[in-house]
């Protein structure tokens, strides 16, 4: 079947079958960044956004965002670079294989929330897992890039 | 120093962050065949008879492999240098198969629907046998893991097939029970540290295809390609010489990545097929088809002065390896080894140990490997003694440790070349507030928060077996490229090298391209496991780079007209001490590479240690306990490392905070189990809870510098320590905390209750 | 491996029903968030998307939120966040992740009856009613206890009023199920203790409701309470925990709940 989809901008027409996932159509058509990691639906390493919304495209049907408008990573390079930049300095993208959909949830909650706390950036970020860092290193580049102060 | 202690950025780092296409899946073209394994749903049965009749006539079905069609020859997939000291007891498709999820079938299809769909049309008639699934009962049990005549060891590792034992093992310095007996004060436990998984975000996956020679390519996700190499031409009976192993970008290791878990299932499909073909293990199967840490049974008895002197220890070891022995015999030796050395006021010190068969996944290497089990038993075990005798625990660490300069029973007289424990102990005690804080303190609304403490050690790769080899060649435009066989799997050692040669060479980071992970072109090394990268590579990579600046400045003063004494590098250029000549390192190149010059300049080392420098750890934990509810939260955990001189501050805290969570999730959170058949209950991160960020409170690193005589710049290795400390500290903290010891990890919050209503 | 044969994105309910009841393997898809996990075999999904029923809206004493809302609407609704004691948004703040909360819906939550679910504890403790299409408008709790008959759930109806509530649940790791959650609501007089993830389903402590409510709300009858109610619920074993322990717990967190409720309402008063 058919989906016309506008992904990072671009308006494109993609055959998908009734049973595939998003984040299978999405690396199928060379979206690589999107990662999976699990099969139910709690690592978070597929986050991409649907209509600006971060959700997890390993599980969600590709038919169901006929005539939505998809986000990867590779559709914010500049956003995904300015904060990539923040987290390679302190380290803390470490095997970078979750990277991805935690910096697009990271935009994500740039874009929704006002001023955050720490607890309101973990809260936020608990959907994505990590094995490497312990979060610790994460939760600093997202504090600098956010402005966050101490206290 | 201008790169050696600086925070310097991964050099793969922005790629792997914004997600650029440089992991294994992404390199695989996208008509390689999709190969799937039909598993067993049994613990322990023989195949009867395999029908694949109905599957392989199926369109789009390229090849079904069954135990008739593999060869004959037993071999081991642990990642360990020849001759592996684990048995030779696997084949690549067996009659007999051991554990639920063992394999049964190899199918290759052109999509993954069709090899799913041919793996259920596949009719397996077996017969059922009965399994041995609790390891405190495998040796002497009716069943035997292992009948097969042709199971075989390089050498002697106490391995008795019909006990169920793969491996056995004794040292024993001095005579424990006299020793015993003049001791004041002995205590002793039990204590039954848990299987724990990797759960690195990769899966375990490998891309194979054919080159335009016929050799066999392996992309694979592995932190040990020279060994796949090995493993894969012993499994395929085919010579090493046409298979290259190539390692590209990893998303995580730990140590699982150091058995060859898939690599053998898409080779053998490409080699029967001709065609490239890709195994990608869901997550499922990497929970339950690969390895997991060895779940043990230790006693621990200690023997102490009135002064609180640790006088005698011993320590008993049951592990459990599975159905398969990768890593059985060295985990098991490695309890004591990473454990004992901790304390030298002993004038006896025993272990002895058994790694046993059982009908469940095999175990296999885990960050810790072994430290982690025998420090949560040991320092659990100090901890009891500490109150025994009225003693602050960190007091009877501080009077207890060995100092630098000091021998150990059983370290054959080698001296310790570094440690600052005494002062990682101090340290931590002053940033946890354990004057203040320790023992415990009511905070209201039937909540105690307490502390709890515990100190570890690991090696610095494997004395007089690993080695690394490192060339550095100046490159025809002035640049170097450094090839190495060391496997960054998202540690950084491809940046700590460059920074190493980088330092040496005195040029900029940027001019060195690290070229690694590649059997082809990567000089020897056994992998990055066994903590030894930074350690053994690392000097690998000093020497290396010394002997090239050497050349580079010999050559450079013969351009200039002056002594090699009298030259010297200045950034990208040669000059001359007085300063008056110099000749850049493009130019210089340029006329000792091509055309007259006919002299490639190459920096070559290989080296290997002596020595296993231990680095240290002391971690301590705050916890709240919940006293209505045994709810156990971690409030703070505060780790204080030695690992010898910093490479990178960023990187090496990195590491640490990794290490203390995946401690902290194994203390906390983490427990591989099985059902009375024998299936694994917790094959998803649903059932498997790895930490989540609201699961770690607050982890705080702190660093005490010593400087390792024999280690590059005085660095000693930090990827395994740092996951020790989390178990026996926390277990502590809410012993601290409401007097219910935790013996059996995890720390539930339904132990802890239980462990309430009793006291 | 989960299969699916066709999937239709009906324009209306009628037509969503008639494709429901057409063969016993048709569903309607939810957040799909648990589909790839078992080896379900759908005829044809129902995706409901075309049906607007992604709403919380308040109108003539009632709260409605429609099938298709997610989680996470449940969650960031400003006035969710005042009723009740922002008891809903609490008993999904929990739930893996805001990715997660994004795509799950509250119809699929509610009706797929799960014995782990936060959502329908938090639900079971208000006056919440659950409008099926053929089945029509009834109490959640006869929902809940109604045997398993195909319909599809259009939307919740919750109460408008002055209740006062606590949701509390404990988890062995902050994103796992409960290993059993609780919500106590007090409407006037009238006092509601609902227990979930026991593991089965959440159910009211009836007695335990009743007898609080004629109560002077001693500490010792608080206590009373609670004890009631574990000994009136049944509690199973699972990986979580066993029920012993669930049954220990409920009395904890009931007198909590109870404690919370009050506490609230005395800083309103």
């Amino acid at each position: 079947m058919q989906i016309k989809v506008t992904i990072n901008d671009k308006l494109v027409t993609w055959d998908v079958e009734k049973d595939e996932f998003l984040a299978d159509t999405l690396r199928s058509h060379g979206f690589l960044s999107v990662k999976k990691a699990c099969e139910t639906s709690c690592c978070g390493l597929c986050t991409v956004w649907v209509d600006d919304k971060s959700v997890l495209s390993c599980s969600i049907l590709s038919l169901r965002v006929h005539g939505k408008k998809i986000t990867t990573i590779e559709g914010v390079p500049k956003e995904a670079e300015e904060f990539a930049r923040i987290l390679t300095a302190e380290g803390a993208e470490q095997c970078g294989f979750c990277s991805p959909g935690f910096i697009m949830n990271v935009l994500a909650m740039k874009n929704e929330l006002v001023n955050p706390s720490e607890n309101e950036i973990i809260h936020y970020l608990t959907g994505n897992l990590c094995r490497c860092t312990g979060y610790m290193g994460q939760l600093r580049a997202v504090k600098t890039y956010l402005g966050v102060v101490e206290g | 120093m201008k790169s050696v202690g600086q925070s310097i950025r991964k050099i793969d780092g922005m790629a792997i962050a914004t997600g650029k296409p440089v992991y294994t899946q992404d390199l695989a073209t996208p008509n390689a065949l999709v190969v799937k394994i039909l598993r067993s749903p049994h613990a322990f049965a023989k195949i009867n008879s395999i029908d694949i009749s109905r599957a392989e006539k199926m369109e789009g079905v390229e090849c079904i492999i069954t135990f008739k069609d593999v060869p004959a020859g037993r071999f081991t997939l642990a990642g360990q240098s020849y001759p592996e000291p684990s048995p030779y007891d696997r084949l690549i498709l067996d009659e007999m198969v051991r554990y639920v999820g063992d394999e049964v079938a190899i199918v290759a299809a052109v999509d993954e629907k069709t090899a799913f769909q041919a793996l259920k049309r596949i009719k397996v008639d077996y017969e059922v046998l009965e399994p041995v699934l609790d390891f405190e009962q495998a040796v002497g049990h009716s069943t035997v893991v292992h009948p097969e005549e042709d199971l075989s060891c390089n050498f002697d590792i106490g391995l008795q097939k019909e006990k169920n034992v793969a491996s056995s093992f004794t040292e024993e310095v001095g005579d424990v029970e006299e020793e015993f007996k003049r001791c004041d004060v002995v205590v002793e436990g039990v204590y039954y540290p848990q299987a724990q998984s990797h759960a690195m975000m990769e899966t375990y996956r490998a891309y194979t295809y054919l080159d335009h020679t016929g050799r066999l390519v392996v992309v694979s996700s592995t932190q040990i390609p020279f060994h796949i190499r090995r493993q894969l031409a012993r499994a395929l009976q085919i010579p090493a010489s046409k298979i290259r192993v190539m390692k590209p970008r990893i998303g995580g290791g730990f140590g699982g990545k150091q058995t060859g878990s898939v690599e053998v299932f898409t080779a053998i499909v490409t080699l029967k097929t001709g065609k490239p073909a890709i195994i990608t293990y869901d997550r499922k199967e990497t929970f339950s088809c690969t390895t997991s840490r060895h779940a043990m049974r230790l006693k621990v008895k200690l023997g102490a002065d009135r002064e609180g002197l640790i006088r005698a220890i011993d320590m008993e070891v049951l592990s459990d390896t599975g159905a398969y022995g990768e890593h059985a015999a060295t985990v098991l030796s490695c309890v004591g080894h990473y454990t004992l050395p901790l304390y030298n006021k002993t004038r006896a010190v025993r272990i002895t140990g058994n790694a046993v068969y059982t009908n469940k996944m095999p175990a296999g290497a885990f960050r810790g490997y072994g430290a982690t089990q025998g420090t949560f038993a040991l320092e659990s075990t100090v901890n009891s003694l500490a109150e025994q005798l009225g003693l602050d625990p960190t007091e009877v660490r501080l009077k207890n440790i060995s100092k630098e300069g000091e021998t150990f029973l059983t370290g054959q007289g080698v001296l310790l070349g570094s440690t600052s424990l005494d002062r990682c102990i101090r340290k931590g005690k002053e940033l946890i507030g354990w004057q203040d804080k320790f023992p415990s303190r009511e905070i209201g609304q039937n909540k105690v928060r307490a502390v709890g403490m515990a100190v570890t050690m690991q090696g610095s790769g494997i004395a007089n077996i690993g080695t690394a080899s490192i060339e550095i060649r100046l490159n025809d435009d002035g640049n170097v490229t450094l090839l190495t066989g060391a496997t960054d799997m998202g540690t950084g050692c491809d940046t700590i090298l460059s920074q190493m040669a980088a330092e040496i060479l005195e040029i900029p980071m940027e001019n060195i391209i690290v070229s690694a992970g590649d059997t082809d072109t990567s000089p020897f090394d056994p992998g990055s496991y066994a903590s030894s990268t930074t350690y053994v590579a690392g000097t690998a990579t000093i020497k290396a780079a010394t002997e090239l600046k050497k050349k580079i400045l010999e050559q450079g003063a013969k351009f200039l007209g002056v002594s090699p004494e009298d030259a010297e590098m200045n950034g990208l250029a040669v000059r001359s001490v007085s300063g008056e000549q110099e000749i850049g390192l493009a130019k210089l190149a340029e006329l000792t590479i091509l055309g007259a010059g006919k002299l490639q300049l190459v920096g070559y080392a290989t080296h290997g240690s002596e020595v296993s420098p231990p680095p240290y750890v002391a971690g301590f934990a705050e916890v709240e306990v919940d006293q209505e509810t045994g709810k156990v939260e971690l409030i703070d955990y505060v780790a204080v490392v030695d690992c010898g001189t910093v490479i990178n501050p960023n990187l090496a805290r990195m590491q640490a905070e990794g290490g203390i969570a995946q401690g902290i999730g194994m203390a906390l959170y983490e427990e591989v189990r099985y059902d009375e058949l024998g299936k694994m209950a917790t094959n998803s991160f649903m059932q498997y809870k790895i930490p989540c960020r609201k699961d770690i409170g607050k982890v705080r690193i702190a660093f005490e510098e010593s400087f390792e005589p024999t280690g590059p710049f005085g660095a000693k290795s930090i990827g395994e320590v740092v996951a020790n400390t989390p178990s026996p500290a926390i277990v502590h903290a809410v012993y601290n905390a409401v007097g219910v010891k935790i013996n059996h990890l995890p720390i539930t919050s339904e132990k802890v209750f239980l462990g309430m209503q009793k006291s | 491996m989960f299969t699916l044969v066709d999937l239709v994105q009906p324009d209306n309910l009628a037509e969503a029903y008639q494709i429901l009841s057409d063969k016993r393997n048709n569903t309607i898809l939810g957040g799909c968030a648990f589909l790839k996990m078992g080896s379900k075999r759908i005829g044809t999904a129902i995706d409901l998307t075309n049906l607007n029923l992604s709403y919380i809206r308040e109108q003539a004493g009632f709260i409605e939120i429609g099938a298709m809302t997610s989680l996470r609407e449940i969650e960031t609704h400003t006035q969710l966040r005042e009723y009740f004691n922002g008891v809903l948004p609490k008993s999904v703040h929990n739930i893996i992740g805001v990715q997660f909360r994004n795509g799950v819906t509250v119809g699929a939550s509610v009706y797929s009856k799960y014995g782990f679910s936060d959502l329908i504890t938090a639900l079971l403790a208000l006056d919440t009613e659950v409008e099926l299409y053929k089945g029509g408008r009834m109490l959640l709790v006869d929902f809940l206890n109604k045997p398993h008959e195909k319909d599809i759930l259009v939307k919740v109806w919750v109460k408008k009023n002055n209740r006062k509530a606590a949701y509390l649940n404990l988890r062995k790791s902050a994103s796992d199920y409960a290993v059993i959650n609780v919500a106590v609501s007090k409407l006037d007089d009238q006092w509601t203790i609902v227990v979930g993830a026991r593991p089965s389903k959440a159910a009211i402590a009836v007695r335990a409701s009743a007898a609080l409510s004629k109560g002077k709300l001693s500490v010792e009858e608080i206590e009373g309470a609670a004890q009631r109610a574990a000994e009136e619920l049944s509690f199973g074993t699972n990986a979580r925990g066993t029920s012993e322990y669930r049954k220990a717990l409920c009395q904890v967190l009931v007198k909590r709940g109870i404690m919370e409720v009050l506490h609230a309402n005395q800083s309103d008063n």
